[in-house]
């Protein structure tokens, strides 16, 4: 049938591997600069796709300050604003942080900033855990879209899309060729 | 995977794919009960109603905990017994609350059955917290979680279940979900409380506590209703405790990592002894303990919008 | 009025199997045979291809007046007889009051008559208010019209008092009916004990409380030499002693339930409150031993244990809603399902609905013979139906057979010349 190959939704390559490994680069000199050092210093990663990258941003910064940053992982599901709008709950992953993140300036890292939702849920899920001194954003990419008054600190890349458009991260940690990729149904 | 149930009425028909998918749900609610604000907002502008038709402070107050600690609405309504005697219907209770609103209801009954007469009447979501001799669903899941989360893995673990088999709800959850997940099940007891047929349901059958216990790894005993003394199921209750009583030295016929479990509440001195309630070994304050997590991660998965 | 059935297949158990007219007079049969002289005037009934037999008689109804009329009342028990073709019915005692005594009877003969449908023979219990402890006043009780003892439902436990009223009885020739079921067993019991009533948590009743009281009974029938008839049998072991008590020549009978030959214990799976009776749904080897004492002749009759009750009373937990199903109106397609099987030939159907019940309790009935009252049942043996209560002219509408699609239909209904039922104006 002719329908076959629009059957596979297109994809538009945005970042390739080298790309994503210059903008975490990037990143992790501007969370250094900023910080000035790592006094303090924390990264959350938001499962799933900023686990993958709070790590990868982690073990730059100890490259570039050959010391130990704490890292954790935080799962914003039950904090998500559309819980009792669904029909069947989504799954849940553990929240992992193991250490105090009173008085710690935290970066929460996501791969895609899109409408802030998941940001907002994440802060939530945070402040349950402890009273940062201060929490700020890392994201691979902004798309735009916001339906929160919400901004990132850090962003490796903007990328201008419509609404209708599915942007992916795929990593290497998920088995996947390092991209970025726009999805077209 | 996602747990496409209106209600959770007992463990026989769940698939070990739900089964587990529960027990990983709880995972993440243990943790949230480990932290100094142990609440989560996932069931913000939900009501659970315990409807208690049979006391039972333990179990009701889990599930009040559980429910608040998703920041669910709780509400407690214990129906006097007499009212169902009197013939007003189960359905006709569970209609009343229902219009209340209630998201989901968790029914506590002395009839077998009536979780699930409850359940096709109402829109709500039905938790059984306990139907008569039925099933005790999320006591077997906790059950489960205990034992998971002490390393063990179910596929050939030897349990043993002690006690009256034939009138206890939480044997048969444990019975369903453990031979489900491969676990090698013995019951024991005297011959008056096993009930007929039940190796049918891939349980082997022992009268002679001694023997039931050699290797297990997990020795589960039931809770002795003392008022069945003179029933003609056990003679006294001082023969029973000789009989089916859990010593230390009984222990140690166990696999030497052996845990021991209790729903609740003891008879100290009856079924188990104080020093093996106490022991290491003893698993009964972490059963507890896990009831609250593994009963927020049931009314999480049950919370989908009706 | 005469009435001039033609044309149709018709079975006397016994006495006359093929294709006839019966002709019937000022509420008798005056004829059977091939092309009758019909006098002027007699309404005819075109039977071709249809069976005409004689009415079915129940030995065992409920019909809960005086006392329970919600449930049912001798005129609505008796409208639902009639439309499952039964034209005479023995209602067990357990009303309130019971019918322990004359006036009981008496009130029931009464309402039966004021029907105008069925032929009502009261039972009348063997003790006073069915405690197990006095006997009633047995003699007044036959004087009156009862055709029967029984404690039905409340089975005499004490062997002494049974065995003084089978005693008793001798004097009347009457036959004493047991509801057989050791209460000390069966207590707090709602199903059959096995593996179901394991799985689902429900208190058991062992078959043993059954056999043990068929035991007790047929042994106190030695003992006493009375016409012992067994209500319900529903166990292998029920059968086998039957079997054995027959073989010795005592005088024993039994009758089975359409329900308790055609489902199983496994029917209770789900606390369906319908499928809650006593005695309970048994196994299926048991229901294969029904099947085999009604083909054998061991079981004499099949009879309903018509037992209605009101909705709101199923609806309550499988622990507390009562015991019983209605009967009336599924017994007939049912039993042919048995013919369909090949247990039974169609004759001896037609004898365990009919003929052999009469015979069980001696009632003049359950035959088309010259000059016999005219109950006859005219049957579409191949209609197809699906069951549907809503449509029960029972008060009642608790079956577990809902929703099945049967073979069977009661055409028309005439009892003592009469007709009163017509399956086409019910359905128009």
């Amino acid at each position: 049938m002719a329908m076959t190959q629009n059957d596979r939704p297109q994809e538009r390559l945005i970042m390739d591997a080298g790309d994503i490994a210059r903008a975490v680069t990037r990143i992790a000199h501007e969370i250094l600069e900023r910080n000035k050092g790592m006094q303090n210093l924390a990264l959350i990663g938001i499962r799933t796709g900023g686990v993958h990258l709070a790590h990868r941003l982690v073990q730059r910064i100890q490259e570039i300050e050959s010391a130990s940053v704490p890292i954790g992982e935080l799962d914003v599901t039950l904090y998500r604003d559309d819980l009792s709008m669904r029909k069947e709950q989504p799954i849940l992953r553990m929240t992992s942080v193991p250490f105090d993140i009173s008085d710690k300036v935290i970066v929460l890292v996501d791969d895609v900033l899109f409408t802030g939702r998941t940001i907002r849920a994440a802060m939530d899920g945070l402040i349950d855990l402890g009273r940062p001194a201060e929490i700020q954003l890392a994201v691979l990419v902004d798309r735009g879209h916001r339906q929160l008054p919400i901004k990132a600190t850090y962003i490796g890349k903007n990328i201008p899309t419509s609404r209708e458009e599915d942007i992916q991260v795929l990593l290497e940690e998920q088995g996947e060729d390092d991209r970025v990729v726009i999805l077209k149904a | 995977m996602s747990l496409k149930r209106k209600d959770l009425l007992s463990l026989a028909p769940l698939s070990v794919d739900e089964i587990k998918l529960i027990l990983e749900t709880a995972d993440s609610f243990k943790e949230v009960t480990g932290r100094e604000i142990k609440k989560v907002p996932a069931l913000r502008g939900r009501t659970v109603v315990n409807l208690f038709f049979e006391p039972s402070t333990r179990t009701r107050t889990s599930f009040e905990l559980a429910a608040k600690r998703l920041s669910a609405d709780v509400i407690n309504f214990s129906p006097s017994s007499s009212s169902v005697v009197k013939g007003e219907t189960l359905l006709d209770t569970a209609r009343n609350i229902e219009a209340m609103q209630a998201d989901i209801i968790v029914l506590r009954h002395p009839s077998a059955g009536a979780a699930e007469a409850l359940a096709r009447g109402v829109k709500s979501a039905v938790i059984n917290a306990g139907d008569g001799w039925h099933e005790h669903p999320t006591q077997g899941l906790l059950d489960l979680y205990t034992i998971r989360e002490r390393g063990l893995s179910f596929e050939g673990l030897k349990v043993a279940i002690v006690g009256d088999v034939a009138h206890s709800r939480v044997a048969r959850s444990n019975i369903y979900a453990l031979v489900k997940l491969g676990a090698e099940v013995r019951v024991v007891g005297p011959p008056t409380m096993i009930p007929a047929g039940v190796e049918k349901l891939g349980v082997r059958v022992y009268y002679h506590l001694d023997e039931a216990l050699r290797d297990v790894q997990v020795i589960m005993m039931l809770r002795l209703q003392l008022e069945r003394q003179g029933k003609a199921l056990f003679p006294t209750i001082r023969e029973y405790a000789r009989l089916y009583g859990l010593t230390s030295e009984r222990v140690k016929l166990a696999d030497p990592k052996v845990i021991v479990m209790h729903p609740g509440p003891i008879n100290r001195g009856v079924e188990i002894a104080p020093e093996v309630a106490d022991s290491l070994s003893s698993v009964i304050l972490d059963q507890v303990a896990n009831g609250v997590a593994v009963r927020m991660g049931i009314l999480y998965l049950m919370s989908g919008a009706n | 009025m005469a009435i001039h059935i033609a044309g149709g297949h018709v079975i006397d158990p016994g006495r006359f199997n093929g294709v006839a007219d019966v002709l019937i007079n000022e509420g008798r049969i005056v004829a059977v045979g091939p092309n009758l002289k019909v006098p002027a005037g007699a309404t005819k009934i075109d039977a071709k291809g249809r069976l005409v037999l004689p009415g079915f008689v129940d030995l065992h109804v409920h019909f809960r007046e005086p006392g329970f009329e919600y449930k049912e009342s001798i005129q609505s028990g008796a409208a639902a007889a009639v439309a499952g073709g039964f034209t005479s019915v023995c209602c067990m005692p357990n009303t309130n009051p019971a019918n322990d005594n004359q006036a009981i009877t008496e009130f029931m003969l009464e309402r039966g008559k004021a029907a105008g449908l069925a032929n009502v023979f009261p039972i009348g219990a063997i003790t006073k208010g069915l405690e197990g402890k006095e006997l009633a006043e047995i003699g007044d009780l036959r004087r009156a019209g009862c055709v029967a003892i029984s404690d039905d439902g409340k089975p005499v436990m004490n062997s002494l008092v049974m065995r003084r009223a089978m005693e008793y009885a001798l004097a009347f020739d009457v036959a004493v009916v047991d509801h057989c079921e050791d209460l000390h067993l069966a207590e707090g019991g709602c199903m059959n004990e096995g593996v179901v009533s394991t799985e689902l948590g429900l208190p058991g009743m062992p078959s043993a409380a059954e056999d043990v009281m068929v035991s007790r009974n047929i042994a106190l029938a030695e003992l006493t030499g009375a016409r012992l008839h067994l209500a319900h049998i529903s166990t292998e072991g029920s059968a086998r002693m039957v079997r054995e008590a027959k073989s010795r020549g005592l005088r024993v009978t039994a009758e089975a339930c359409p329900h308790h030959f055609t489902i199983t214990e496994e029917t209770v799976r789900g606390y369906n409150t319908y499928a809650k009776m006593n005695p309970p749904l048994r196994t299926e080897k048991d229901v294969q031993a029904i099947k085999e004492g009604l083909r054998d002749g061991t079981i004499d009759a099949i009879a309903t244990d018509h037992a209605p009750h009101a909705t709101q009373e199923k609806q309550l937990g499988f622990a507390e809603a009562p015991f019983g199903i209605v009967g009336l109106e599924t017994a007939l397609p049912l039993t042919l399902a048995l013919v369909e099987e090949g247990i039974l030939s169609l004759e001896s159907a037609v004898d365990k609905l009919s003929t052999a019940p009469a015979k069980v309790f001696g009632l003049a009935k359950g035959t088309l013979a010259i000059g016999a009252d005219a109950d006859v049942t005219i049957v579409d043996q191949h209609e197809q139906w699906e069951v549907d209560p809503a449509k029960f002219f029972s008060k009642s509408r608790n079956t577990p057979f809902a929703g099945w699609k049967v073979k069977g239909r009661v055409r028309t209904t005439i009892v003592s010349g009469r007709v009163v039922f017509e399956a086409s104006r019910a359905e128009g």
